[in-house]
Order: structure tokens, then sequence, then C-alpha cells
């Protein structure tokens, strides 16, 4: 196979961070390369100098057998690189047609029709559905990323990147988009995916590529290997992958949610008549897509969210009675929730926008659950600090000290700090919005671990999660949104990925149908 | 792709420091002290055809020249930090406060008003009490109206603040006009020039000591309160996200409110200050801009209140030596003016050095 795009003793520093060591890779033509990685091995670093976000401080790139200098998007394109970023960057007001144009500068002038056809060319050619006319505030996550993958396309680009692009999607959109991806293969693009889902990785990729650390560890065809030993191999030791699930304990109701609606700012609604009953001694999944109305549901609980007339937040503290009525949530703020004695711990999707104050350290941060304490005007920040000092050490939470603004760690580490914040406080009830998303394995099955012990602990977990291979090893009962109704709850022991995945897109169908 | 190969890898490129040992930030700041002298050197010479070294000569005698100049410079670099140290939190809280202006001048109006009517019936010390408690409450009400109409209706209190400024304006040039004396002249001339009743007295054989160690107490306090109090703490909160104060039951209006309280209040006090300690008149323009300088003041020093103090000091003392070399050399105004921009500037700049460095195109890949 034909050498696309060649990286030699590529390195790159941030301060004294080396985000990659001399990383030497090639990327082949007609082949789906996967990089895989933990947390900060440079991966995303990697990939964006090739797409003209980052400069090199060492190293050379070749395309095509030819040095390049990329220093800027422009450079990239022109090399015929294109890369898809996990985070869209399309202008909401405009249709697909006049985002996939948007920055070329051809001579004459702006020719729409022209535009589309070719576009619709592209997408008959490897599969694609997308309208060119729809503007993007009216497309769905999946229809978005597939406007960015025929931008890169229509700007010729034969080298493609993918930064975590199933992290956002359906199990039945992954397949579309593997398929879109195995059309492009066979038309001989070079295709690079990041992501840390390792049965996808097996299902689509041709060859592994392993970073550590950000260095380059080695690369194997995907035939000759397994989950077990390229998680090995990424570790640097043996892992254990499977999630340990011990049966409930008493289960007991502790939250009965019962006909919650929400409206937005807007009016749309985004609940419709949601009920459900969370008991303690048992993790109680949310799937869905995203959007689904998951982010409402756990504001609500949380007094975070106005809810219409009629809905009703019963807790059942420790100890009460069965069949005792509990407590009203509904119409309480999160202050009053918290004076009532109910310790609600809630991990928001939105770190920083919500749960963390990004221009705090750790310390800052761990103060926030507990800063009125004491009659004093002034705060405590011992124990804040002890138990910063304490979540660094057992997460393992990469930061100079627990002074550094939080705002400034990666991803994985402003997770780990938002966790263990809140497993801290012994909560009765925990809800988490997207625990591991952007976590490497090894943190991700520390988090599944800390969830089951609090749930052996006799608390009432919620874990709203996208990974359906998680959701069925890790809950005790998965609850389905389908466009902010309850399509249904499952056994999560007997329950299969199918199932649940025709239960996220149940109300579409329904209504596509009628 | 011959456009790309042909490009060699650009020539200076930017990239992000990741924290900078201390001696280091300074020997940038001195540099960068340095150079704009250097520059403004060339500039001075090059316009004027005057010796540099005799200009900055000027500056400096304009600041601090006599006893009596370093004692204005002092005085004034007090006012501009105490409507800094007013500002800080409102700011902290991501609150655009710009109406410290009105807030000075309501704080100055209810002094003088005071001072009017009560000066020589009742002790000065007790007026100067008295004084100091109403034009606390003054600005405090010209503080809480945009906050109370922000949390509330979410009004923009960018433009609700800055016509408060206007409104304060209206109030000032009604009592001037009320209480003018003499009758024709169209000012409020000194105010008891005769008895000095509700003037500052002066500390420690200074005259401005008062005013030096008032605002060096605020400056104090307001460090020690957004730093360590349960109250600064929230404001750091809602100013960071209001989300994540709602998330920890917070409630964003209460210290919304609290806050321009306190913001507006100080900024009243430095109105008494000015009034009471300084010019012991007033007019519309008792504030003289220090409510939009201070703003400047607050975001260059990051909120820190005692780096507040260097800052207010050296614009007070660009400004002073600016008025110095106008008049001793016959410049031009805005030719002072430029220089004490081109030291801005490079000042400013130097912070951009500490937060970024260069990299020049590498010599050892040219070379291989």
């Amino acid at each position: 196979m034909e050498t696309a795009v060649q990286l030699t003793n590529i390195t790159k520093r941030f301060g004294q961070v080396v985000a990659n060591d001399s990383v030497s890779l090639d990327i082949k033509k007609g082949e789906i390369l996967s990089l895989l990685g933990e947390n900060g091995s440079g991966k995303t670093t990697l990939m964006n100098m090739l797409a003209g976000i980052y400069f090199p401080d060492e190293g050379e790139i070749r395309v095509n057998g030819v040095p390049v200098t990329i220093a800027s998007p422009k450079d990239a394109y022109a090399c015929g690189i294109g890369m898809i970023h996990q985070h869209f960057k399309l202008v909401d007001v405009f249709t697909a047609a006049e985002n996939i144009v948007l920055g070329l500068e051809e001579p004459g002038g702006l020719d729409l029709k022209a535009a589309s056809a070719k576009i619709t060319e592209i997408c008959g050619k490897y599969g694609f559905q997308i309208d060119p006319g729809k503007k993007v505030y009216d497309m769905s996550v999946s229809e978005k990323q597939t406007v960015e993958i025929v931008k890169v396309l229509y700007r010729g680009a034969e080298i493609l990147i993918l930064d975590e692009p199933t992290a956002v999607l359906t199990p039945q959109e992954t397949d579309r988009l593997f398929d879109v991806m195995r059309n492009m293969r066979a038309d001989g693009k070079a295709m690079v995916i990041i992501t840390h889902k390792l049965h996808e990785v097996m299902d689509v990729s041709d060859r592994v590529a392993v970073l550590r650390k950000g260095r380059y560890i080695g690369d194997v065809p995907t035939a000759e290997t397994s989950p077990q030993a390229l998680t090995d191999m990424m570790v640097g030791h043996a892992v254990a992958l499977n999630i340990n699930r011990p049966a409930p304990k008493d289960p007991s109701p502790r939250l009965e949610v019962k006909g919650v609606t929400v409206y937005d700012a807007l009016g749309v609604k985004r609940l419709d008549n949601v009920t459900f009953t969370a008991n303690s001694g048992e993790i109680l999944g949310i799937a869905g897509i995203a959007g689904s109305g998951q982010k409402e549901l756990l504001e609500a609980v949380a007094g975070l969210q106005p809810m219409a007339p009629g809905a009703s937040i019963q807790y059942h503290s420790i100890g009460s009675d069965a069949g005792a009525p509990g407590e009203e949530l509904v119409g309480k703020t999160p202050l009053q929730i918290k004076q009532m004695g109910v310790s609600l711990a809630f991990v928001p999707e939105d770190r920083l926008g919500m749960g963390l104050v990004g221009s705090l350290g750790m310390t800052g941060n761990m103060l926030l659950r507990t800063y009125r304490k004491g009659s004093g005007i002034f705060t405590d920040r011992k124990g804040p600090r002890q138990l910063a000092e304490q979540v660094k050490e057992e997460l393992e939470v990469v930061t100079p000290g627990v002074n550094f603004p939080v705002r400034r760690l990666s991803g994985g580490n402003v997770q780990k700090v938002l966790v263990g914040r809140e497993i801290a406080q012994q909560p009765s009830v925990l809800m988490t919005a997207y625990a591991v998303r952007g976590l490497d394995i090894n943190t991700s099955y520390t988090i599944y671990n800390l969830l089951t012990e609090q749930k052996l602990q006799g608390v009432a977990v919620v874990y709203v999660g996208e990974d359906l291979d998680v959701l069925l090893e890790l809950c005790d009962r998965i609850l389905v949104l389908c466009g902010g109704q309850v399509s249904g709850i499952v056994d999560a022991r007997t329950t299969t990925k199918e199932e649940v995945g025709l239960l996220m897109t149940r109300f579409q169908k329904e209504a596509a149908q009628s | 792709m011959n456009a790309v190969t042909s490009k060699r890898e650009p020539l200076l490129r930017l990239t992000r420091r990741d924290g900078i040992p201390r001696p280091q930030a300074y020997a940038i700041r001195v540099a960068g002290v340095l150079l704009s002298l250097a520059v403004s050197g060339v500039f001075i010479f090059a316009v004027t055809r005057l010796n540099p070294v005799a200009v900055y000569q000027g500056i400096f005698d304009g600041a601090f020249g006599t006893p009596r100049r370093s004692w204005v410079t002092i005085r004034d670099a007090m006012m501009l930090l105490c409507v800094g140290v007013g500002l800080a939190p409102a700011f902290k809280m991501k609150f655009w406060n710009i109406g410290a202006e009105g807030q000075i001048l309501v704080g100055g109006v209810v002094t003088a008003g005071f001072m009017r009517a009560f000066g020589g019936r009742i002790p000065t010390p007790a007026l100067l009490v008295l004084m100091a408690a109403v034009s606390l409450l003054a600005g405090c009400v010209w503080g809480v109206i945009p906050a109370a109409f922000k949390a509330k209706w979410g009004t923009n209190e960018t433009l609700f603040t800055l016509m408060m400024n206007y409104v304060a304006i209206q109030i000032t040039s009604y009592c001037v006009a009320l209480w003018e004396n003499p009758v024709g002249s169209n000012s409020v001339g000194i105010i008891n020039q005769q008895t000095r009743a509700g003037w500052f007295p002066a500390v420690l054989g200074k005259e401005y000591g008062l005013n030096v160690i008032l605002v060096l107490l605020l400056t104090a306090g307001m460090y020690i309160y957004l730093k360590y109090s349960k109250q600064g703490y929230e404001i750091t909160v809602v100013g960071d996200s209001e989300n994540t104060a709602r998330y920890a039951g917070i409630s964003v209006r209460k210290v919304t409110i609290r806050t321009m309280a306190i913001s507006g209040a100080i900024c009243g006090l430095a109105g008494y200050i000015t009034v009471a300690g300084a010019s012991h008149t007033i007019s519309t323009v008792t504030a003289g801009g220090r409510g939009f300088t201070a703003i400047i003041v607050a975001w260059l020093a990051q909120f820190n209140t005692f780096v507040m103090i260097l800052i207010s000091l050296l614009l007070v003392f660009l400004q002073k030596g600016a008025i110095q070399i106008a008049s001793q050399f016959n410049l031009n105004d805005y030719a002072s003016n430029i220089i004490t921009g081109i030291i801005l500037f490079f000042i400013l700049g130097s912070e951009f050095f500490i937060n970024y460095r260069l990299v020049l195109r590498s010599g050892k890949e040219a070379a291989k």
C-alpha cells in the first residue's frame, strides 16, 4: 500500500509538558488507521499538527513523499488533509451547502447551485444522506457530522482525520458512518480515526497505532490483535476489562419521579410526562440520543429546572418506612434541598459551565460544596485542601498543583476533579451525566468501580451514559429516553444492545410512519 | 502542492508560556519600561529636538519635584485607587459597572450638601462620620438600582450604569445652581473656607494623611474580603459561571445586588474623600473621569487591590508628568500624551510577553 503521510520524529511541547515525543507514524492510502491512547497521550495534538492547528517543534511531515510545511488549516487542505473535529465548526443559520463552500476562495461569484450539485455527487459516491438546502440548526448531530465530512471531501481531501466521531452517535448512526468510511477506503482515501471505544476499533480499522504518554508505542494489524492486547499496550500493564456488577442489596425507592414535564425558554417541550423510580443500592442507567432530555431530567431533580404543574419528585430518606410518603422536592431551590438534609451529588454534563469554577484551582472547587460551613465570615480552606490532595492522589489528577486553575487542565482531569468532589460528599443520590466522556479506559474503569462502590453503600445512582456496551454491563436497570419521553425501562442484565438502540429511536420512527 | 512545499517554517511563531518564574517576569517588565523610554526618547528627539533626558527629568519633576507636588500626586493616586477598589468586586463578578463616575458624584454631592448645612453647627469629627455615612449610602443606592433591575428583569448593566452617570451629572448641576456662591459665578466655591468645618484634618502633620490611611485600609480590607471571605468566594463563582453558582445553591440575584451595593458604596465614599479631603467644593467635573480610568486600574491589576496601588501611582505619575512637560517645554498637550501612551503601551506589552513567547525559525533545522 502506498504511503500518504509520513511523520518523522515529531515533537511538540506545551511549556514543560511534552505532548508528543519524537513520534514517527505512517498513514497509508486505502486504509483506516485507528489511533489509540489514553487521555493526554497526545493523539489529538499529533493530528492537529497535520490539520494545521499546531505547528511541530521538531520533526518532518511528508505528504506523498514530499516534505511539507503545514502552518495553517489552509495549508492542510492544500496538502489534501482534512480533519473532522470533536466539536463541530459550523454556522448554525447557514445551510449545509453554504457551510461547505464557506471560506473557499474560488474565482467568480458564489454559485450555490453548482456547489449543491457537487455535494449531491459526493454524497451519491460514498453513500451520505444530506440535503444541501437544509439549515444547520434543523440538523441532528449525525447530520452535522456528515456536513463536516462532506466539507472536507468537497475541498478535495485525500486524507481524512476523524476525532472521536462516534461519541455523539447512536449505534445505528455509528454503523452508517462506518459504512461510509469503508466506501471511502475503497476509493483509496487514507483515514485516521481517534476513538476510545475498542469494539469500534476492532470493527472498522485495518491497523491500530498506539500512543502512550506522548510516545509512539507501536502499530499492529487489527486482525492480529484483541481488545485486551490493545488495552495492555495503551496502559503499559495488564488491565482487567470487565465491570463487577453485584446484585442490588435490599433496593427500596429513594426517588419517585412522577409526571415531570419541562419546557425550555423557547417553549419547546424537553421532557414529556417522565415517570420513574430510582432505588437505593442500584445503578439506574439512562440511555438516549444526545439531547433527548437527559440534561433537563437531572437538572429537574437537582432543583435547577422549572417544571410544568403536576410534577412530583418524592425523596425517601435512608431508613424511612416503606410506603411512607416521601419529601417533595419540586419547587425547592438547590439550597433548600440541601437544607432538607438531602445529600444530592450531581455531575453535570457541562463540567466547567455548571459543575466547576474554571478560574479556581482544585482547592477552590472542593470548597464549592462546603464553603458555607462554620458561622464566621471567612471560608475554611483546610478541609478542601486536604480533599483536593486526596482526590489528586486517588484519581491521579495531573495538575501542577492544587491551586492551578482547573480550566487549564485537560478534559479528563477536569472530570476527575468534579467526580471526586461529588462522591466525597457521601451522597444518598448520585447523578452523573456522561461521567466518563473523554476519559481513557483506565480512568473510566476507576469511575465505574467508584460508582459500584457507591451503589453497594446504598446510594441511588443515576448514570446517564452514551456507550451502550458500558450501560449494559454497569447498570441494573436502563431507562431509555426518546424525544423527552420514556420509551422504555429495561432490565440491563437481560436486554440487548439492539433493543435499547431501537427504543432510543422508537418515537421518531412512529412519527415518521404516521 | 508546490505552494505549500515552497513555504518554509514561519519566521516567528507565538507559543503560550506555561508559567514563568517571578524574577523573569519582573525582568521582562523592567525591560518593557526601559524600551518604552528609549522609543519615546527617539520620538521626542525626532519631533521636538529636545533632549529626552531633560524631558524625562521634567516628567519626574511634575510628579515629585517638590514635596507639595509629591503629595498632590499621592492624593490623586489614592482617589483613583479608591475607585478602583470599589470597582474590583463588581468586575470580578463580571458586572460591567461603568457607572463609578455617577456613584462618585452622588457621594460627593451629599457630602457637599451636609458640609454646607451642618458645617460649624456640629463638631467636625462628628460631621466627618456623618458625611461618610451618607456618601456610602448615596453611592450604594446608585449601585443597587442597576443591579436590582438586572437581577429582576435582566436589563443590560453597561447601558444602565452609564445612563445613571448622566442622571448624577444633572443632579449635580442642579445642586451647583442651588448652592451657587457667590451668585453668578456658576460654581459653589470653596465650602466653609474660613472655618474649615467638615474638612479632613491634617493627620500626622500631613494635609492628606487621612486620605491615604482611609484608602489603604479599604485596599487591604477589599483584598481580604475578595480572597478569604465567603461572600468573596460567592463573587468569584458568580463571575465565573452563573450556572455553577445556581448549581451550588448560590442566589445569583442576591449576590449581584449585594456586591453592587458594596461597589457603589465605596465609589460613593471616593466622592466623599474627594470633596471633604481634597477639593472642598462640588461641580460636575468632581469625578474627573476617575470612574472610567479606574476600570483600567482594576483590570490591569486583575482585581488584586495591592497591585492597584502601583498602577494608580503610575497613571497619576504619567498624567502629572505630561502636564509638567507641556508647560515647561512649551509642548503641545498631544505630544506629552503621546509619550504617556508609548510608555503605557510598552508596559501592557510586557504582560503579553510574560504570557507568550516568540519562537524564531529554528536555526538547528536550517543547518541540517
